[in-house]
């Protein structure tokens, strides 16, 4: 080869990295980890509404995923599992202003492994003893984790509970520690619950200080904000809100 | 908020000092056994051995929490016969730890002994030491140099260790939360201050480390 030729294949070369890199077409969605079966449904029917779009989910804790999205992460949608991860969001001016709303509602639960012979039935039978660990979210960062503990709180359970308490990094994880026998008992939504009820049984729905709603918002500076403003549409359509139904999750 | 640090801090030393001990043993029988005796398989035993070094954190990470989980063959067993549980506690990260270290002194001491002239061995037997005294005596003095080389790779190794202790150990504050899962932590929550703190003592640690063990290895080193 020529100098030339193997230059201009460099070339070539390079602007293909270039387009792998940098589509324009995908949609970031940053979204809760208990939204991940519902959204991964969903996926393919914005996708087929929106031909030339591909939606790329990043799932984790919503605190975790605000913080990626602080440090300026390419994100152009952020739905959180509580209102306190978005009012972070809206304080740091990092999600476009008016595009917030509502559009799910959620329920915590106490969950049990389904082997389970300690005949839990309550928040209460966490100071059993038998009980030795907990796995409940890191209030610090995990959404599940805070409501938790604003509903022990409320029981006046938290400080004999706290102790027992393994911190999960996302409900999902909480869920995993559960369904392996790691733990004696956990706390996630009614949602996640469902997709391993084979392995864990609920066995109480616990009250909450405020009702579960999930925010969702384009975020500020999106790289694809047209596509952001679509997705949150897409969302409140009957077609979406019923896969999210299907999934267990309720209206806001 | 500094007392918390403090245990943590304390916890983060402990894990790694006990990975540590348990390495400088378990490596150096191996290392010795696999630079000065031949078997079959020697090769297969070398690459097993390795794999932590390869492998992703938390694939072990996997791997422990199936075979010491609470249903896990060897977990379940400690656990109905011993009462021993070993997920989220502190003695689980010692053993994350300890494992995904393993390779470095491993490979440290396997060379080191490896370098060991047989001849002056073979002189030791001939002068009348049997092969315990002439191990410690002649063997591993001579191996020691780049024993206590790999011995402090584990260490900062251990020290650092994240992904499968964070699987294996959880994070509980006080109990299994290291430097470096802490780090993780604040960062998540969007606790800038913290993990900027925790940074400046996790690279004040290890600087530390590493200043000690200059100066020790030329002393040391020096017979």
């Amino acid at each position: 080869m020529t100098p030339t030729v193997l230059r201009r294949s460099a070339l070539a070369a390079l602007c293909t990295l270039c387009a792998l890199g940098a589509q324009a077409a995908d949609l970031t969605v940053s979204a809760a980890a208990s939204l991940t079966n519902a959204f991964k449904a969903l996926g393919p029917a914005f996708e087929a509404e929106n031909a030339g779009t591909k939606v790329v989910f990043n799932f984790a804790a919503s605190d975790a995923l605000l913080a990626q999205i602080v440090k300026g992460a390419p994100a152009d949608v952020f739905a959180s599992a509580d209102q306190e991860a978005m009012d972070k969001a809206d304080a740091q001016k990092v999600v476009a202003a008016g595009t917030r709303r509502n559009f799910v509602g959620n329920s915590l639960v106490m969950i049990v492994p389904s082997d389970s012979k300690l005949g839990l039935k309550a928040p209460a039978d966490l100071l059993k003893p038998d009980v030795k660990r907990v796995a409940i979210g890191n209030p610090a960062s995990v959404p599940v984790g805070r409501y938790a503990k604003g509903s022990l709180e409320a029981a006046k359970l938290w400080s004999a509970v706290e102790p027992k308490a393994v911190l999960a990094q996302s409900v999902r994880q909480a869920l995993d520690y559960v369904a392996r026998g790691e733990v004696e008992a956990g706390f996630v939504y009614s949602t996640d619950a469902a997709i391993m009820k084979y392995k864990v049984s609920v066995v109480a729905t616990l009250p909450t200080e405020t009702a579960i709603t999930y925010p969702i918002a384009v975020v500020a500076g999106a790289p694809n904000a047209d596509a952001a403003r679509r997705f949150l549409d897409f969302l409140a359509t009957p077609a979406s809100q019923a896969v999210l139904a299907r999934h267990g999750f309720g209206k806001p | 908020m500094d007392a918390s640090i403090a245990v943590t801090l304390i916890l983060t030393l402990k894990v790694a000092a006990w990975a540590t001990a348990i390495n400088l043993v378990l490596g150096s029988a191996v290392g010795w056994l696999l630079a000065r005796r031949h078997f079959a398989g020697r090769d297969l035993v070398d690459a097993v051995l390795t794999l932590p070094l390869v492998l992703p954190p938390t694939v072990l990470g996997y791997y422990l929490l199936v075979i010491i989980g609470k249903r896990g063959w060897l977990g379940s067993w400690l656990n109905q016969s011993f009462g021993i549980n070993l997920i989220f506690t502190w003695q689980g990260a010692v053993i994350a730890a300890t494992i995904v270290a393993f390779p470095l002194i491993l490979r440290s001491a396997r060379t080191a002994f490896e370098s060991v002239d047989p001849q002056l061995e073979q002189a030791a037997r001939v002068l009348g030491l049997n092969e315990w005294a002439l191990f410690f005596r002649v063997t591993l003095p001579m191996a020691w140099p780049g024993i206590l080389g790999g011995t402090l790779l584990v260490f900062a190794r251990a020290l650092g260790e994240f992904g499968a202790t964070l699987m294996v150990a959880g994070s509980i504050p006080g109990r299994t939360q290291t430097l470096s899962i802490a780090v993780f932590e604040a960062v998540q929550a969007g606790q800038d201050d913290m993990a900027t703190f925790l940074v400046a003592i996790t690279s004040i640690v290890c600087v530390t480390v590493l200043l000690a063990a200059g100066r020790l290895a030329p002393r040391s080193g020096a017979r």
